[in-house]
């Protein structure tokens, strides 16, 4: 935060906390290969008898997202992506394209930057589809930016996923689906702070690809996925511990108290300090 | 004095009393409850017939160069055919003005999607729901675009696509179609030779060709809006979009003609 | 303005022609549905035709929408098309919405607001939808062209229904069947009829329609529903 403020437009300032918020949300893993693609979430629960936050939501035959943020946001944008992939089924008889899809959430999101009053949307989505021209991943930003990925992670911590993705994209390039599913999962793991494990009750997993319609596995349809993986539990090398109390923080927490940028703040320092590098070559 | 413009140069109302806009159908200005807005209520220059088919490897699709004025043969350099994206036409008979109307909703429907430069092409089933979508809202508004039309091209899983959709959103396909009197002219000539979707795979593109080219002259003969100059579209995966301009309809024999008497041939 | 007469009378009228554009047309074709004991069928006949035209031969018109669903909307086919578009699309909306499977009983009150949504501009279909109901049991439901709906055993639509109809009557309601020596007192108990048995009925109803109606005939497509899903047989009919 500190090193941006010399950004003296308010406006911009505003996707900047866009963009924490992201990292306030848990993370998800996407990754792809030439036919498939996968998308991984962390599901959190507000407290130890309440629901898991929904993370993956389908939009199609061909095509869904996975969120960090701002639920609510997210909702809003899936059902915008749902109008349009059914809008093109209507009148153009073919689905819409991933790249399509990821541009025109971008340009809507990018509007909410531009205008006096209005504010950016407070979520991440990772989009994943198969169309014509093969399995694709893009990364969606409030800032109304949109790129394509053979692999990436938003979210808390998730650093550490994508620090996966890079050291591992080549070997799962010509993996199969389930491969690649066992791959996210991997890359899920890491961004797990130490007492943290993955579970059926918080992980989410969805694949579309070849021949493969947009599948969405959650509760008892994950424990087949985790039965594949040597370790649910973080065993990273050195993983800071004790720093996880972000992890419990309500995404929808919107009081914006002192408390919450506290968290921020922690969850910043904790390692994410070339994040910052990354996100300032906007 | 009469401030308003609209009025200047006009007979005096009350002089001569009101315009009878009954007289020649005329569209009153906006606000007149006396009349309503009209939309089309018939074609004014029109092309006829669009005749197509497929063969194994493609499609093959015609029409003449005619724009009538009711009888009269008006203008005689009108294309009729529009190729669009990389291997779709689309060929339209009916009211001329409507035609060109959609000429540009399909250009500009092709740099939409060329905008998009996703790697999706526009294909003919993509063009043909897209057009039936177009068609289906004017008949509803009741303001309708007066044509039929034929899409022709391949379909997503790469055969060939013939398929069409008129001006009440009424949409079929078959291996063989033609619009206007083709139905009734060159239909049953097609059919000899493509009678069902089977057959679509021992016609070759010469066949198909030349069946087309026969139909053209039969059109020429027997519908009275006419031309013996006609385009023509090939499409095949192997060659594209090959498009024939100013085709004649060669070795016309008016023969028959003489022993047409009354309503057809027959022995006198 | 034009003055018609009929050159046998002196006086004259003078009325207006209407020259109206015409928004809708008649595709021809007809459709039939019969609810078995745990199946049901929806089958069409596959001609599209114009007046006398025959625009094509294979142009099918009954469609699985999911969930178990049949649906087929026979008339004025640009119409069908779009009725069946919108449901289908609902369909896909409810499902987000819901996330479970829609009910054939929830299917037809949804057709009739579809349908009576257009109550001064009408969908001119003559529309059916078939499936299994909450207990498995085959039901069909028709619908007239602005939705007042019922739940029937079979029922024909579109151009032959007139002539298939009564033919229905007698061999799957069992209608004028009476038990041979009661003199025309006691009714033939009524009994479910098996799937091939439907199938065949089918057949028959739609080579005869094919005889007398000129705008049914070339094919006959019959979707099957049945706990297991939808299936499709296909049978050539006479193509004069």
């Amino acid at each position: 935060m500190r090193s941006r403020r010399r950004n003296t437009n308010l406006s911009l300032i505003k996707v900047e906390y866009a963009l924490e918020a992201i990292k306030q949300g848990s993370a998800v893993v996407g990754l792809t290969t030439k036919t498939h693609a996968v998308l991984v979430a962390l599901k959190r629960n507000a407290e130890e008898l309440g629901s898991y936050q929904k993370k993956i939501i389908k939009v199609d035959e061909h095509l869904g997202i996975a969120l960090a943020g701002l639920a609510p946001d997210a909702r809003v944008l899936s059902n915008y992506l749902r109008e349009q992939a059914l809008n093109q089924k209507m009148v153009f008889n073919r689905p819409l394209s991933t790249e399509k899809a990821s541009i025109l959430l971008a340009d809507k999101a990018q509007k909410n930057t531009q205008s006096y009053g209005g504010r950016p949307y407070g979520v991440g989505l990772l989009i994943i589809g198969y169309d014509e021209t093969g399995a694709h991943l893009f990364e969606f930003q409030p800032s109304g930016s949109s790129l394509e990925y053979v692999g990436a992670a938003i979210g808390a911590r998730s650093q550490a996923g994508r620090t996966y993705l890079e050291r591992t994209f080549e070997e799962y390039a010509n993996a199969t689906k389930e491969e690649l599913i066992v791959h996210g999962l991997n890359a899920l793991r890491d961004t797990l702070a130490q007492d943290k494990e993955l579970t059926k009750l918080n992980t989410s997993i969805a694949v579309v690809g070849k021949d493969t319609e947009f599948t969405l596995y959650d509760d008892d349809d994950v424990q087949q996925w985790l039965d594949r993986l040597d370790s649910v539990a973080n065993n990273r090398r050195g993983a800071a511990a004790g720093n996880d109390d972000d992890d419990d923080e309500d995404e929808n927490n919107d009081e914006g108290d002192e408390k919450k940028d506290d968290a921020a703040a922690s969850a910043e320092e904790e390692g994410v300090k070339d994040e910052d590098k990354m996100e300032t070559d906007e | 004095m009469d401030h308003d413009p609209f009025r200047w140069g006009r007979p005096n109302d009350a002089t001569y009393g009101g315009y009878n806009t009954k007289i020649a159908h005329a569209n009153p200005q906006a606000g007149n409850a006396a009349m309503p807005t009209m939309n089309t209520q018939q074609p004014i220059v029109t092309g006829t017939s669009v005749i197509a088919m497929k063969f194994k490897d493609g499609i093959v699709i015609a029409a003449d160069n005619l724009g009538s004025y009711g009888a009269l043969a008006r203008f005689d350099d009108v294309e009729r055919l529009f190729p669009v994206g990389e291997n779709t036409v689309v060929g339209i008979s009916g009211d001329i003005s409507d035609l060109q109307y959609i000429s540009r909703l399909l250009e500009d429907l092709e740099i939409d999607n060329n905008y998009d430069y996703d790697g999706h092409s526009l294909r003919a089933p993509h063009i043909h729901e897209y057009l039936q979508k177009v068609f289906y809202a004017r008949r509803s508004k009741m303001d309708p675009l007066w044509n039929s039309t034929i899409v022709g091209g391949f379909d997503d899983e790469g055969k060939p696509f013939l398929k069409y959709v008129d001006l009440l959103g009424v949409k079929y396909s078959a291996p063989t179609l033609a619009t206007g009197f083709g139905a009734y002219l060159a239909s049953p000539i097609l059919r000899k030779v493509i009678f069902e979707e089977k057959d679509v795979e021992k016609v070759d593109e010469e066949t198909a060709r030349n069946a087309i080219k026969e139909c053209m002259k039969v059109l020429y003969y027997r519908d009275a809006r006419s031309l013996d100059k006609y385009s023509m579209i090939t499409i095949t995966k192997e060659k594209g979009v090959v498009f024939e301009k100013n085709l004649r309809s060669e070795n016309q024999s008016w023969r028959f003609a003489k022993d047409i008497k009354g309503y057809g041939t027959q022995k006198v | 303005m034009t003055t018609v007469s009929s050159g046998y009378q002196s006086e004259t009228t003078s009325t207006p022609i209407e020259h109206r554009f015409n928004p809708y047309s008649d595709s021809g074709g007809t459709i039939l549905g019969i609810a078995g004991e745990d199946f049901a069928v929806l089958a069409g006949d596959t001609r599209h035709t114009v007046g006398y035209s025959i625009n094509s031969r294979y142009e099918p018109k009954v469609f699985s929408a999911g969930d178990n669903i049949l649906i087929s909307a026979n008339g004025f086919s640009a119409d069908g098309d779009s009725l069946i578009a919108r449901f289908k699309n609902q369909l896909k909306w409810y499902h987000f919405n819901n996330n479970k499977k829609l009910t054939i009983r929830s299917a037809a009150r949804f057709i009739q607001h579809l349908l009576y949504g257009k109550r001064f501009f009408p969908y001119y279909v003559h529309t059916i939808i078939a499936g299994l109901d909450e207990e498995g049991k085959g039901a069909v439901y028709s619908f007239d062209p602005v939705g007042s709906y019922e739940r029937e055993q079979c029922r024909a639509g579109g151009a032959a229904a007139s002539l298939i109809m009564p033919f229905l009557d007698n061999q799957v309601n069992f209608k004028n069947q009476y038990e041979p020596d009661s003199n025309g007192t006691v009714k033939r108990e009524l009994k479910y009829l098996k799937l091939d048995e439907v199938i065949e009925l089918v057949r028959d109803a739609f080579s005869s329609a094919t005889e007398r109606h000129i705008h049914v005939g070339d094919g006959l497509e019959i979707l099957i529903v049945t706990k297991d899903g939808v299936r499709t047989e296909y049978f050539d009919l006479k193509k004069d």
